[in-house]
């Protein structure tokens, strides 16, 4: 017990306030720290034009990630619930990019989506030669916009199949019986889907948005080493920004700033989540 | 098998022929990227860009491999990756259950507010605390050491939680028992609770073991030398170092993930189990 809660002091509860305290001053670790008020705060929203476009990035990525990845991950686990044979070796071979260190899988991805030698763009060339399409392959990772497309692209590859096991969870514990009580009633297979396999997983739907929502907020890993948060600051995310601003810049309460309005933002996201879970999430024991 | 068969199907076979079809054809992307990392990996610069698509080199260029070792120090990053996640994971498991024991077994003053406490601190997100535990371990004189890759990550209040969920499932009546014969608490949780919780606490263990492993953004900040470095760091200054020599590149790649693989495969039933279970929601 001792242990445990002199770690959570050290490393959790006195962080927190310390955070807060350093995110009141300006300090560059060398010079004396400078007490500005909430001076880190107001310019994020003021004057700091790249604040402003890693927080639109963030949340760019956090509507195109998580509406994906919800969809494709319902319809993989309906399809792994169907049993059919190779179902244990599909769920396996779903599952492996997610234990894949972040490194090493965009890594991977940097070289399929790199203009000269990746893949993508070989099997693209291949297919305008061969039907004359007068387009040019993207240049993935030095474009505005198709960079996004490609962390993008990498952060569902990789989360997929995390997302895909927590639903085919909950479809297997949907009772057999209600499935058997609705065929006799004439409902068909689409019926069924509606009325009964998305209300009885809704809870577990909400727990997923919920946690790939609060994930896209602190996507990090996937843009950093993809195309390290370019061109210019096209990818870059809440998270690199904190991470720049503090070890790279030496701006540790303007880091502490962002990363506390980072916090709020999933705080009060995730409040209003609740609330609103209350009109489509199910509860069977009618619990909350 | 055949308790799948004795489902009543509402689908006719060929419906489920084409979602067969649509899962092979997608677990195939899901795999063409590592298939084409190891295809590269043996080749030589000459074969990288070569249309159609080249995936078994002929011949194997295995020297890639020899070369990757011989110019980065793959084998410390590894021993460093293990050394950490090894150390963490028993510190981690250790500490956890043994404040979740206290949790559920034992009684003291603020128990609940506590537990509150411990739950609340879930919600706080890690970038949060990044900068002032980054200053916490400079004042410890622990920059670049071990313990500052191991010691900041043995703390889990979520580990806590779980395995006082599990605990809470064993009868009581076990403890009492045990104290009736005079037997003092550390006893009851090493021979009693622990023993007994043991799914859990491996289940546990893996994931923590994972998130130590592949965790990045720590060791980037708390590490500068490269005797400290964890294999995804390694990774990462080698992918900055040798960026057009993408067979070598992958080749690294293949190695750092080579031993994730194997533990995967061998912990493969509880890692989705305890995956279905929301488990890795804030560690993956």
């Amino acid at each position: 017990m001792i242990p445990s809660l002199a770690g959570l002091v050290v490393f959790t509860a006195f962080p927190v306030i310390f955070s807060l305290v350093i995110s009141l001053f300006d300090w560059n670790m060398i010079a004396a720290p400078r007490f500005v008020g909430f001076d880190n705060y107001t310019s994020l929203f003021t004057r700091d034009r790249i604040f402003q476009e890693v927080s639109w990035n963030t949340l760019v990525f956090l509507v195109s990630i998580v509406p994906i990845q919800m969809t494709f991950s319902i319809m993989l686990a309906l399809a792994l619930n169907l049993r059919l044979p190779g179902t244990a070796v599909f769920r396996v071979i779903y599952y492996i990019p997610v234990i894949t260190t972040i490194v090493a899988a965009a890594l991977i991805f940097q070289f399929i989506f790199d203009r000269n030698y990746g893949i993508l763009s070989a099997v693209i060339w291949n297919l305008i030669e061969r039907w004359s399409i007068p387009i040019t392959p993207p240049d993935w990772l030095n474009h505005p916009g198709w960079s996004k497309v490609a962390v993008v692209i990498l952060t569902l590859w990789k989360n997929f199949g995390f997302s895909t096991i927590i639903f085919l969870a909950a479809l297997q514990s949907i009772p057999q019986e209600m499935y058997e009580a609705a065929a006799i009633d004439g409902a068909n297979v689409w019926q069924q889907f509606w009325k009964i396999t998305l209300p009885m997983i809704s809870s577990t739907t909400f727990f997923i948005f919920i946690i790939l929502c609060i994930g896209a907020f602190q996507l990090f890993g996937e843009s950093f080493i993809l195309t390290r948060g370019g061109p210019g600051y096209a990818t870059m995310t809440i998270v690199q920004y904190i991470y720049q601003s503090a070890f790279e810049f030496f701006r540790m309460g303007r880091a502490s700033a962002v990363a506390w309005v980072l916090f709020a933002a999933i705080f009060v996201f995730t409040i209003i989540q609740w609330h609103v879970q209350r009109h489509w999430v199910y509860y069977e024991t009618g619990e909350r | 098998m055949l308790s799948s068969f004795s489902k009543p199907k509402l689908s006719p076979p060929l419906w489920q022929l084409v979602v067969w079809m649509l899962l092979a054809v997608g677990s195939i992307f899901m795999m063409m990227p590592f298939a084409w990392t190891l295809s590269t990996s043996l080749k030589s610069p000459g074969q990288i860009f070569t249309y159609p698509i080249v995936w078994i080199p002929d011949p194997p260029v295995w020297e890639n491999y020899r070369q990757v070792i011989s110019i980065v120090p793959f084998g410390r990053f590894y021993a460093n990756s293990l050394f950490v996640a090894i150390c963490a994971t028993t510190l981690e498991v250790v500490i956890a259950s043994l404040a979740a024991f206290a949790f559920a077994r034992m009684r003291f003053w603020g128990r609940d507010q506590l537990f509150m406490l411990y739950l609340a601190t879930l919600m706080i997100p890690g970038q949060v605390t990044l900068i002032p535990s980054f200053l916490i371990i400079r004042a410890f004189g622990w920059y670049d050491t071990y313990q500052a890759l191991i010691v900041p990550g043995a703390f889990s209040a979520f580990g806590t939680f779980l395995l006082r969920q599990h605990f809470r499932t064993i009868p009581i009546e076990l403890d009492e028992a045990a104290q009736l014969d005079g037997a003092s608490s550390i006893w009851i949780w090493w021979r009693i609770i622990m023993p007994l919780s043991t799914p859990g606490l491996v289940t546990f263990a893996i994931f923590s073991f994972l998130g130590q492993w592949n965790s990045f953004l720590w060791p980037l900040i708390v590490t500068s030398s490269m005797e400290m470095r964890t294999l995804p760091l390694g990774l990462s200054m080698f992918q900055s170092q040798y960026s057009v020599q993408w067979n070598l590149l992958m080749a690294g790649t293949v190695i750092a993930i080579a031993p994730l693989l194997l533990i995967f495969i061998i912990g493969q039933r509880w890692i989705i189990r305890g995956t279905a279970s929301g488990i890795p929601a804030t560690r993956l």
